[in-house]
């Protein structure tokens, strides 16, 4: 399933209580090595909680992890050293100068002075900062401010970057910058793990996603493979040109489960959309109906997440 | 990638993140307006509201201002840096590197202890140059400075352990903790001249200690034993150390 042969990080059983409130219950995943992770989860399933306890900002309350083998509570040093972090409620030293700040991260890592150095400068070309390494981070807008942050954490050379709703509240263009620098990272072999609610995010750039819910793993699979996986939420999209069947007409046809109408667009959702797509045909055939599209189409990661997330689906599943 | 990853755990290391956390704490701190208004301005008016109109001894100022200086200073710094940096939302990104939370509050108390030792150098050579007062003992002056300002920055590192949402909700906590020990501490008035409630309480208050040991710096009596004066504050100050760690665990356990 990964795609390093290693783990690089391990989770068993990781719960995390807030006095009587279990934020995280009990989730177990494997990261690999050089793996780009998404875990997705809407605002409040645990998924900034999960992060703050394997980067040793917060304690678990019962199971284990370890980062390169490093257990995040007996070792957290060394676990914490083979880490950097952008966490979504953070910020750079607004009175610091851009390579200031990038400094005090690597000097906080104990990364040598002219390795540090030739390393930052390295950055500041890359991600476009080199007219600015004087200028007060106050004076940065919240995208730059954001790829600052980058470089503070990538100054320090971490084996595996967590990166916590990294383009919440950024424009298109820095985003898709963020993005771009994302992948380019992770094509050099950093690890990723990345936290968003973001599903075309996910869906653009991860290799494999975890699904967190109130607290619970409710899936963890490559984007694709999740897709598959909820067959009843494959479907059948047929634009008829005048006329159309009646919803009764396609409903009746075997494997659909359920069928949206909208104009003369009807989705029928079905567990066979190849059979069900040539029975829509002869039919519309039959009744000399003109079909002016015709296609057959997985569920989109956001629906998959929406499947997973919604309690009701989730309970008529089992 | 990294190949400094295994010796984190070493004092080496460590030591070197509580002096890295020390020399981001001078370049953001040292000059904000609340370790500006409660570390300088307020002892110099304190002083000012006790001297005029008073015709008091050399002797009796110098040593006075010097403690009060040292007081205010050194206990300023610490009770900014982390409800600032909660505010700020920098605490995370530095709780989440390889440096202990032992390392960060050492870095933390050295802030203040240098702030503290830095500043309260400024009255010992103003009241030499402009009063007739004069050193009269190196040694109780140099350490009553030092371990003064180690007990009182450790203080301030302490009262910063709460969740604040603002910074100056600590400010406020930790100028109620340092107002009523100013009054009771020989600050103002010799130990021994004081009520006797007051002469009762001094004891609680390490400034009392450093004070008396600055005070015979200048030739005045020591109130303490000698001998008992470090001793108490060097026990205050690993109290004070081992409260600030603990505290500051404990909130950061919660996520706070």
């Amino acid at each position: 399933m990964v795609k390093g042969h290693n783990n690089i990080i391990e989770v068993k059983g990781l719960i995390k209580r807030f006095d009587r409130v279990k934020a995280v219950d009990g989730i177990s995943f494997t990261v690999g090595d050089g793996e780009l992770f998404g875990f997705l989860g809407p605002n409040g399933a645990g998924k900034t909680t999960t992060v703050r306890m394997l980067t040793g900002v917060l304690k678990p309350t019962e199971g284990t992890a370890t980062i390169q083998r490093h257990d995040i509570c007996s070792e957290p040093l060394q676990s914490r050293a083979h880490i950097a972090v952008v966490p979504e409620e953070a910020n750079v030293y607004l009175d610091l100068s851009v390579w200031q700040n990038i400094m005090l991260m690597a000097d906080l890592y104990g990364i040598p002075r002219k390795q540090r150095i030739r390393k930052a400068e390295e950055l500041l070309d890359s991600l476009g900062f080199s007219d600015r390494r004087e200028h007060k981070a106050r004076s940065l807008s919240k995208g730059l401010r954001q790829r600052l942050m980058l470089c503070a954490a990538l100054v320090t050379e971490p084996e595996i970057l967590f990166l916590d709703e990294p383009t919440s509240g950024l424009d298109v263009q820095s985003r898709q910058m963020i993005h771009k620098i994302i992948r380019q990272l992770n094509s050099q072999g950093l690890t990723i793990f990345l936290t968003t609610h973001n599903m075309e995010e996910a869906e653009n750039l991860c290799s494999r996603v975890a699904i967190i819910n109130e607290g619970k793993i409710a899936a963890i699979d490559i984007p694709d493979r999740l897709r598959t996986a909820i067959e009843a939420r494959q479907y059948v999209e047929v634009v008829f040109s005048d006329k159309r069947l009646s919803t009764q007409e396609v409903k009746t046809m075997s494997g659909v489960s359920s069928v949206d109408v909208a104009g003369n667009v009807i989705r029928a959702y079905t567990e066979t959309p190849g059979k069900t797509a040539t029975e829509v045909a002869c039919l519309a055939k039959s009744r000399d109906i003109e079909i002016e599209q015709l296609c057959t189409r997985k569920p989109s990661l956001q629906e998959v997440f929406l499947y997973f997330t919604n309690q009701d689906k989730k309970a008529a599943m089992q | 990638m990294t190949v400094y990853v295994e010796n984190t755990n070493s004092w080496q290391f460590q030591t070197h993140g509580a002096l890295v956390i020390l020399k981001k704490n001078i370049l953001l701190y040292y000059l904000k307006p609340p370790v500006l208004i409660f570390g300088i301005l307020f002892p110099v008016f304190f002083f000012l509201a006790f001297k005029m109109g008073r015709p008091i001894a050399a002797e009796n100022i110098v040593p006075g201002m010097v403690a009060m200086a040292l007081w205010f200073t050194a206990s300023s710094v610490g009770p900014l840096v982390t409800p600032w940096e909660r505010r700020a939302k920098t605490y995370e990104r530095l709780i989440a590197t390889p440096v202990s939370l032992q390392a960060i509050i050492t870095g933390d108390i050295l802030s203040g202890l240098l702030f503290g030792v830095g500043l309260s150098i400024i009255p010992v050579i103003l009241g030499l140059l402009l009063t007739d007062a004069a050193i009269s003992s190196f040694l109780p002056l140099v350490s009553g400075i030092i371990l003064g300002a180690v007990s009182f920055s450790s203080l301030g590192v302490l009262l910063a352990a709460p969740p604040a949402s603002s910074p100056s909700n600590i400010m406020l906590l930790s100028n109620l903790v340092r107002l009523p020990l100013l009054f009771v501490s020989g600050i103002f008035l010799p130990i021994s001249e004081m009520p006797v409630w007051a002469r009762w309480v001094s004891p609680l208050s390490p400034l009392s200690y450093a004070g008396d040991l600055i005070g015979v710096g200048f030739g005045r009596q020591a109130y303490f034993p000698l001998w008992l004066s470090p001793l108490v504050l060097m026990v205050l100050s690993a109290a004070l150390m081992w409260g600030s760690y603990k505290f500051h665990r404990r909130w950061r356990s919660k996520g706070l």
